[in-house]
């Protein structure tokens, strides 16, 4: 409990305070006013927030139906594939970026199979440096993360449901739009959550992408902190974005107890 | 169904590992598959420098589960000891480092022990604190989850046919719990070795694991030869999760 307070919550309040002295020194707020007024804070802020939405939207999607399928479409080497979504979480999310430089980057698969079919200069694959390289690979990485729940709660659903809509003559959509879906409900909240907060502090995929014009909140504190030596302003940046990602944290809490999850 | 679950699902995340895969065998790739092959990148990979952060990674990630495992399991019995409101009061102060960015834990270690009275930067042990930190939310959880499922009817009859708490804890619970333990350790090291974030903002120039390694490679264009070392990352994770799920297997015929 100490020990904690000692390495954890003690440099956080360290981090607050050097929020509020400027390198002038005495006790400010204008590191705030600075930083609060920059462009470079603002469009990372927005950054953070679209691709963290527009990443969390995709997982929700995808895990939903391959989930879906896992649980419900009987086929050999299902066990297989749990256990490679296991093996999948506990690598490092960056891997992810890094092999999509080789899928999609210049001089990769996808432009290299164009070049070789059209005999064009440049493939037409150029999107990895943009934030759509960021969402791609945050997508992929964080999709599981949905679909562990999501498991979870499909395997608890009772199959006997499904078999009655069935014989009463409803269609797939029909039973997975009135039976699945509200039984997912609380998993897809609790797992959409989850992502939403960790896509929000994703680090190792925004850096590795190298794009100059990608800057989320975690980079810039990375940038001021690292290469530009600005402490109070990199403590600014990391106390929006601890406030941020405690306050959608604490709602995944909530959420997820009411999942019973 | 089917051909829509492999259409979406191989893509996505058997090609990235078997791209890496691949890569790191490659000299250069510039058609649909890799060419040139050579093992020189797995020789650099596994020597002088790549070694060093072999061994610092393991190190590391090693130090920060065991000290995240005890400290988690103290607090996550300790907890369990305390009122319903003082154990949320400690279940969410445990589970905050989680939420916060680790960046921002690094940000804060590193502000924190560059002033006197801990002076630790350069040092790393910094690198450590900062991995124990990270991963003791992880260990507590998966702890007190395990604990909350234990049957209190097995140190009640310990402590009723006259066991004092220390030894029931030793010899009840603690071989009751050490499947999740030994789960938890796993995470744990799993989550120490590709740790990047909260390590770019701290490491000293003599303690570099590999996750900063590989991104030094890519950064300086060297792309086949970092996929290389994360082949190694990867495979040295594997492998030491695969031996903790084996003393895990024994653990729970006993």
């Amino acid at each position: 409990m100490a020990l904690l307070a000692l390495v954890f919550l003690y440099p956080l309040a360290l981090v607050v305070q050097q929020s509020f002295r400027p390198d002038a020194g005495g006790t400010s707020v204008q590191p705030y006013a600075d930083v609060l007024a920059s462009s470079a804070f603002r469009e990372a802020l927005w950054t953070t927030v679209w691709l963290a939405v527009a990443a969390t939207a995709g997982c929700l999607v995808l895990g939903f139906v391959l989930a879906l399928v896992i649980a419900f479409v009987p086929f050999p080497g299902a066990k297989a594939v749990a256990r490679f979504i296991d093996v999948f979480l506990s690598f490092p999310s960056f891997l992810i970026t890094l092999a999509l430089l080789f899928v999609y980057g210049t001089v990769g698969m996808a432009n290299g199979a164009w070049t070789d079919l059209t005999g064009a200069e440049q493939g037409p694959f150029q999107f990895l440096t943009t934030p759509w390289g960021v969402l791609l690979a945050e997508i992929t990485y964080f999709t599981p993360f949905v679909m562990r729940p999501l498991l979870a709660a499909f395997s608890q659903l009772d199959t006997g449901q499904l078999e009655a809509a069935g014989s009463l003559g409803a269609r797939a959509p029909r039973i997975v739009r009135q039976i699945v879906l509200p039984e997912a409900l609380p998993a897809l909240a609790a797992g959409g959550s989850l992502v939403l907060v960790l896509c929000l502090n994703e680090f190792g995929i925004v850096l590795f992408t190298g794009a100059k014009g990608v800057t989320t909140l975690p980079t810039l504190v990375y940038g001021k902190a690292i290469l530009e030596s600005d402490y109070p302003g990199a403590c600014v940046v990391a106390v929006v974005n601890v406030l941020i990602s405690v306050g959608l944290y604490g709602l995944y809490r909530v959420v997820s107890r009411r999942a019973g999850a | 169904m089917w051909a829509l679950f492999l259409v979406l699902f191989l893509p996505l995340f058997a090609l990235p590992l078997l791209v890496v895969l691949g890569a790191s065998f490659a000299t250069h790739w510039s058609g649909v598959l890799p060419s040139g092959l050579t093992t020189a990148h797995y020789e650099a990979a596994t020597r002088g420098e790549a070694l060093e952060a072999l061994t610092t990674s393991l190190v590391t990630a090693t130090t920060a589960s065991l000290l995240a495992l005890a400290t988690g399991t103290w607090a996550a019995l300790a907890a369990a000891a305390l009122k319903q409101r003082h154990r949320k009061a400690l279940d969410a102060l445990f589970v905050l480092p989680l939420a916060v960015p680790s960046v921002v834990v690094g940000l804060a270690t590193l502000v924190a022990f560059s002033q006197p009275p801990m002076l630790l930067n350069g040092t790393r042990w910094i690198v450590i604190v900062a991995h124990s930190v990270l991963v003791t939310a992880f260990a507590h959880q998966s702890v007190s989850a395990a604990l909350a499922r234990l049957d209190p009817a097995y140190e009640q009859a310990a402590a009723s046919l006259g066991a004092s708490p220390a030894y029931v804890l030793w010899r009840v619970k603690l071989p009751l719990l050490l499947p999740s333990l030994t789960a938890a350790a796993g995470l744990c090291f799993a989550l120490s070795m590709g740790e990047l974030s909260a390590t770019m903002m701290l490491y000293p120039p003599d303690w570099t694991p590999l996750p900063v390694l590989i991104y030094a490679a890519t950064d300086r264009g060297a792309l086949f030869t970092g996929s290389a070392v994360a082949v190694v990352l990867m495979t040295a994770t594997l492998l030491v999760l695969l031996a903790v799920s084996r003393i895990r297997t024994r653990a729970s015929y006993r």
